[in-house]
């Protein structure tokens, strides 16, 4: 299945947006932070996981979906979030805490929802998977269509909720594509001092349903796969299991010193940024030139600086306001 | 040796480095003791509470699991019945969701199953608290949820000296014990750091008896009851209320499980008021039980007893919201003067 010209500049627009939120975010975050490094300081506090690297995942996934189409994500979840449409003013206000963010400041950048583009995400490793599931057992029940994307990283598939949830939507031919983003790391423990298996879409057969692997964090790759799968949950024929070959070019959160990275790591993974990479793809195929790629990539940049924007200049809710919205 | 006094030296260490050394020194001595946990090898925990302890016992003893708390944690518990004494990591204990069933149906059971004759001598620790808008999935305390649930006994330190000691009676206890440390005493820059958590603590090996509360300041006119970060409210709060003209007497509860109830009792006995301090929620836990424990033994208070808790919601993100419902110092001076009103 390949990308259409309009998918893949599409694909691209959505990566160059939610790269350049990440590194507005990174910026943004260590204000008040130096030279102390302190959690609780600046305009964003708390823990601060960026997707820089693997924007692949998202769009080649998110292509392929429509509003209706439900995403749980996880706690490193911006990249989705921006594929998935989420709207980007409401998201940037919530990742500032503001009165305007999606749910006034109560979440935060790990529990983002977006209701009307079903969208939603946890910071808990490993639990992703049983509310897509739910939520396509949902719309089998009620007669609607839509299929569900859950979305987790490679050390999550060795949570007992992965096995169960793979073991369950396949028992049920759910239409759902567990998406995994192996980007080698759990915090600092390494894929291979975790996991069984060198590739989890193998474990797809442990529960009869169809594995799939897409090396090298190809963006085309990804489309093609998660297309085929998509299709197959919307035509009825049940889960499947996919893994991407991704790459985390930022500390697992801000502030990691990332002692534990072999040396010359990162500097690899940079030099094999799917950015660029994507870019010069699009050029050589005759799908963007020079000037139309400085006009997308200042449109996605005035996107997102008009987003930060609009959540630096929101107020915060009165605190009393904590105590709302527990129950409806 | 159980008191808080100092015996030796005026070397401070914070409480992940007591955690540390003393774990090390029990290592050294016992084979038996191993570690487990997510992030505890080379990176040392995300909390520091296992720094150096891969450099010097290696990869057999000191152990990174995948991301798989329900096994590893159910694995502590077969290698505690088997001869060993494994200290396993629940790195936040929000987590306790996907795991919980190893720890309350079989750590806190199999020991009364077996009419005492499996022994699971094993430490469960785990981070608790919040105020550095880390959402509600990484900020609770839950320290009454794992205190009511019977089999296991729960410490919480409030400073280094209780730490190393706590810990290391906890590692040669023969039954389970979880030990539940606030990320705001760590001493981890990155967490803020507050002070008093950082005291002297004696090279030696010692031990904290586990049940035993302690009176961190003695007074007159009122009791503060408290555990962990909650303890440091309470000792600016006395601070406050002795400019006023009141003196406030300090009780860290240090064990939830056994609880020293005596030492409440005694100190209530003594003021006639009590408020207890508690960052986990309001409702259904440890400022009810001891405000409990005290009126079901006497009523004959100066004033009704008070609590300055979390309030029975979800933490939230956005620091405004967070700092304003947690509890502080203020909020123990306003309770007291509320009670004063009454
Ligand atoms: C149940 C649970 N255990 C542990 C954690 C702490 N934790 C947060 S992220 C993370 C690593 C996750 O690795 P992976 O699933 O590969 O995702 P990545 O961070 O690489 O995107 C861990 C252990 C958690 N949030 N939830």
């Amino acid at each position: 299945m390949q990308p259409t010209s309009e998918q893949r500049r599409w694909m691209y627009r959505q990566m160059v947006t939610s790269r350049h939120l990440e590194e507005r975010i990174e910026t943004l975050y260590m204000e008040g932070k130096t030279p102390v490094f302190n959690m609780a300081k600046g305009p964003i506090p708390g823990e601060m996981h960026l997707s820089n690297g693997q924007e692949p995942c998202a769009v080649g996934v998110c292509a392929h979906l429509n509003a209706e189409d439900v995403v749980v994500a996880t706690h490193r979840p911006h990249h989705i979030a921006v594929a998935k449409g989420v709207d980007l003013n409401a998201m940037v206000a919530e990742i500032f805490g503001k009165a305007t963010g999606l749910s006034g400041g109560r979440g935060g950048h790990m529990h983002l929802f977006d209701a009307d583009v079903n969208f939603s995400c946890s910071g808990i490793i490993g639990e992703s998977l049983g509310p897509a599931a739910g939520a396509v057992l949902s719309r089998k029940l009620q007669g609607k269509p839509g299929v569900a994307v859950a979305f987790l990283g490679e050390g999550a598939a060795n949570q007992g909720a992965f096995h169960e949830a793979l073991n369950l939507a396949a028992v049920w031919q759910l239409p759902v594509v567990f998406v995994i983003e192996d980007n080698a790391w759990g915090i600092s423990v390494a894929k291979q001092a975790s996991t069984a298996v060198p590739r989890n879409d193998l474990r797809a057969s442990a529960y009869g349903m169809p594995g799939v692997h897409v090396a090298d964090n190809d963006v085309d790759g990804v489309f093609a796969a998660a297309g085929q799968a998509i299709a197959r949950a919307r035509e009825g024929r049940g889960p499947t299991l996919i893994e991407i070959e991704t790459s985390r070019l930022a500390g697992h959160f801000m502030g990691d010193g990332e002692d534990y990275r072999p040396e010359g790591e990162k500097e690899a993974l940079q030099q094999r940024d799917p950015i660029p990479r994507y870019r010069q793809a699009l050029l050589e195929a005759g799908l963007l030139d020079e000037a139309a790629d400085t006009a997308l990539v200042k449109e996605a940049h005035a996107r997102v600086e008009a987003a930060i924007r609009f959540a630096q200049q929101s107020d915060f809710l009165p605190p009393e306001a904590a105590l709302e919205t527990v129950f409806v | 040796m159980t008191t808080t006094s100092t015996a030796s030296g005026t070397r401070k260490l914070t409480i992940a480095r007591a955690m540390a050394e003393a774990t090390a020194q029990e290592m050294r001595t016992d084979p038996s003791v191993f570690v487990m946990g997510e992030d505890v090898g080379p990176l040392g925990g995300v909390f520091g509470n296992t720094r150096g302890l891969h450099e010097e016992f290696g990869p057999e003893r000191i152990l990174d699991t995948p991301i798989s708390e329900t096994a590893f944690i159910g694995a502590a518990v077969g290698a505690a019945s088997d001869g060993m004494r494994p200290i396993v990591e629940l790195m936040f204990v929000d987590f306790l969701g996907v795991c919980f069933d190893a720890i309350y149906n079989m750590m806190a059971k199999n020991t009364y199953f077996s009419g005492g004759k499996v022994r699971v001598p094993m430490v469960l620790m785990t981070s608790t608290g919040g105020g550095y808008s880390d959402a509600g999935q990484h900020s609770q305390c839950l320290y009454g949820t794992f205190a009511h649930l019977p089999g296991m006994k729960v410490v919480v330190p409030s400073n280094a000296y209780d730490a190393k000691g706590l810990m290391t009676a906890a590692i040669r206890d023969d039954n389970p014990v979880v030990f539940m440390y606030h990320k705001a005493l760590q001493g981890m820059g990155w967490l803020g750091t507050e002070k008093g958590a950082t005291v002297p603590v004696p090279e030696e090996s010692y031990t904290v008896e586990i049940g035993r509360a302690s009176v961190v300041r003695e007074g007159q006119d009122l009791t503060l009851v408290s555990l962990g970060a909650g303890v440091h409210h309470c000792l600016r709060a006395a601070k406050t209320l002795a400019d006023e003209g009141f003196d406030a007497e300090v009780v860290d509860l240090r064990s939830l499980v056994p609880l020293d109830r005596e030492t409440v009792r005694a100190s209530v006995a003594k003021t006639g008021r009590l408020i207890v301090v508690d960052e986990d929620y309001h409702s259904y836990g440890v400022s009810g039980e001891i405000i409990a424990s005290v009126v079901e033994h006497d009523h004959r208070l100066k004033a009704a007893p008070a609590r300055v808790a979390y309030p029975d919601i979800p933490i939230p993100f956005a620091p405004t919201m967070e700092q304003w419902a947690l509890p502080n110092a203020d909020k123990i001076v306003a309770a007291f003067h509320q009670m004063l009103s009454q």
